[in-house]
């Protein structure tokens, strides 16, 4: 079996989103957005801070409702289902949050347990055996009694992910997995997202601005920039693109489609008025 | 003037948007009540966080008002010769009014205040984002329980101030300034009535626990995820909550005492 049939190549995409229209207090977000996630590869979603990259996850996984347009995953349009079917579809989803947010007043094993208590009814000893199963994947079973006071943030993302694989899912959303991490804690993140990928055969949407690390997993990678996709395609011809949002962004340039200055009156306007 | 009239339009639909949010929780905390009989040990948790915790502030707090009901009930019916009915005062406006009330206060300063900063921070943290895409429902999960608890924790705060205030008031009246013991205890029992006294006190308690609890909740719940507005919620529910107890005291009163 080659990797492109492993991945599911020519079957339909499992989150297919069309024509996404979504503003925030009459500034408008997204404004016609198309995109595909494929089964079984690393989709990266990037773009500059304040393009909704967290906010289309959330659309994604049903969080928010789009002004017009769908979201669709694994054939069944997310916002036309009732309250049941969309927890049961949210079971088969995992979401890693920026902040890692675990329940505080739980330990690293009983925040990794949780879900499973919820929504199974396993014996003790074959909840012990899972959640021991999947600490050993982040890397964190000797943390198991940590609370989450006492994980540095590389690690609360660690258990954060082992939690949301607790269920086996068939996807996991990524919210800025790397940002702030030190260069050993985004090394171990970046080889967990793609490894966990492959092993279990998972979705995985990854929503990062840290270039290198995401482009060096990503098997395909959408920029966003002012409301619509502006590239798409694999690391490389997203690189190549000439595209001068995208350019701004990969170079890391101060001005440019995303302008240095936020929009305000001229600068002798705004002095003379103070005087 | 026009921008002023603009300004109080939009505090008016904010204010009436915000009431009907609270509103539309109390009808989805109501209808996920079967979580806290499906999960008795979460309700049992909360029981504890806000009930067992709030009892030395309530107890504390019952034995002084009723010390000073003593000294000042005692000074007032000397004058008239009727000292030996100090149990009588005491216990009536402890059972019927200061225990619910002023337990009220004391549960939405402590308890309320603490669950306001829970959830309001649970949310700032992601965790309710969290368990909704877990498929767990966080009004059923975290917030019934957290009703119910304070629902039943209030009459329980409230029959603990007041016992503790009839008490305060007897050490007083009794041990300090002389009044009959016997006349004290007598008294009380001939004259305080289980269904007008107790079981109206018990009825304000409850409303107020319920109040109490649900402003609090919904504060949180509402609140803007981050440190201000957290902050500013929690100031809310002590200003809200303690409003609308002495508010409820008054229509409740009006409605069961008066004629």
């Amino acid at each position: 079996m080659d990797r492109s049939e492993a991945q599911g190549e020519g079957t339909p995409p499992l989150v297919r989103i069309r024509n996404l229209c979504f503003s925030r207090e009459g500034r408008p977000i997204f404004d016609g957005v198309d995109l595909d996630i494929p089964r079984g590869r690393v989709t990266a979603i990037m773009g500059p801070s304040g393009t909704g990259k967290t906010t289309l996850l959330k659309l994604i996984g049903g969080q928010l409702r789009p002004d017009a347009g769908s979201v669709e995953v694994d054939g069944r349009n997310v916002h036309a289902l009732g309250k049941r079917d969309l927890y049961r579809l949210r079971m088969r989803m995992g979401m890693l949050f920026q902040s890692g947010a675990l329940l505080t007043d739980l330990d690293v094993f009983e925040n990794v347990a949780y879900p499973l208590r919820e929504h199974t009814r396993l014996p003790e000893s074959a909840i012990r055996k899972l959640v021991l199963l999947k600490l050993q994947a982040v890397g964190l079973r000797g943390a198991r009694r940590l609370m989450p006071s006492e994980l540095s943030g590389g690690m609360a993302r660690r258990v954060a992910l082992a939690r949301a694989m607790a269920l086996d899912p068939m996807m996991i959303l990524y919210d800025e997995p790397f940002t702030g991490q030190d260069p050993i804690s985004m090394g171990v993140l970046v080889r967990l997202v793609r490894r966990l990928n492959d092993a279990s055969r998972l979705t995985s949407v990854l929503v990062s601005h840290d270039v290198q690390e995401t482009a060096s997993i990503a098997d395909l990678i959408y920029v966003i920039s002012a409301g619509r996709v502006v590239a798409r395609g694999t690391a490389q011809e997203v690189m190549a693109s000439d595209s001068p949002g995208v350019r701004q962004f990969l170079q890391g340039l101060p001005d440019g489609p995303v302008a240095f200055h936020y929009p305000a009156p001229p600068l002798a306007q705004d002095l003379l008025e103070a005087a | 003037m026009l921008d002023a009239l603009a300004h109080l339009g939009r505090a008016g639909i904010g204010a009436i948007r915000r009431l009907g949010r609270g509103h539309l929780l109390a009808a989805s905390m109501l209808l996920g009540s079967g979580e806290v009989l499906r999960r008795p040990g979460l309700l049992v948790t909360q029981l504890h966080s806000v009930g067992v915790l709030s009892l030395v502030i309530v107890g504390v707090s019952g034995l002084f008002v009723g010390m000073v009901l003593g000294l000042q009930g005692y000074h007032v019916l000397s004058q008239f010769g009727s000292a030996q009915s100090l149990g009588v005062v005491v216990a009536a406006s402890l059972v019927r009014e200061l225990g619910p009330v002023v337990a009220a206060l004391l549960f939405a300063g402590r308890a309320g205040s603490a669950l306001t900063a829970e959830i309001g921070l649970m949310k700032a943290t992601e965790q309710l984002s969290g368990l909704e895409m877990m498929a767990v429902d966080p009004i059923r999960r975290i917030l019934v329980p957290r009703l119910y608890a304070g629902f039943l924790a209030m009459p329980v705060l409230a029959a603990l101030f007041s016992a503790v205030g009839v008490l305060g008031g007897w050490f007083v009246g009794v041990g300090l300034l002389g009044v009959d013991d016997g006349a004290f205890w007598s008294q009380m029992q001939a004259k305080i009535d289980f269904h007008e006294d107790v079981v109206n006190g018990v009825v304000k308690s409850l409303v107020f626990g319920f109040v109490c609890t649900w402003i609090a909740l919904f504060q949180g719940y509402d609140a803007v995820p981050t440190s201000a507005g957290v902050g500013r919620a929690t100031t809310r529910t002590v200003v809200h909550s303690s409003l609308a107890v002495l508010g409820l005291d008054f229509v409740l009163t009006a409605l069961m005492f008066g004629d």
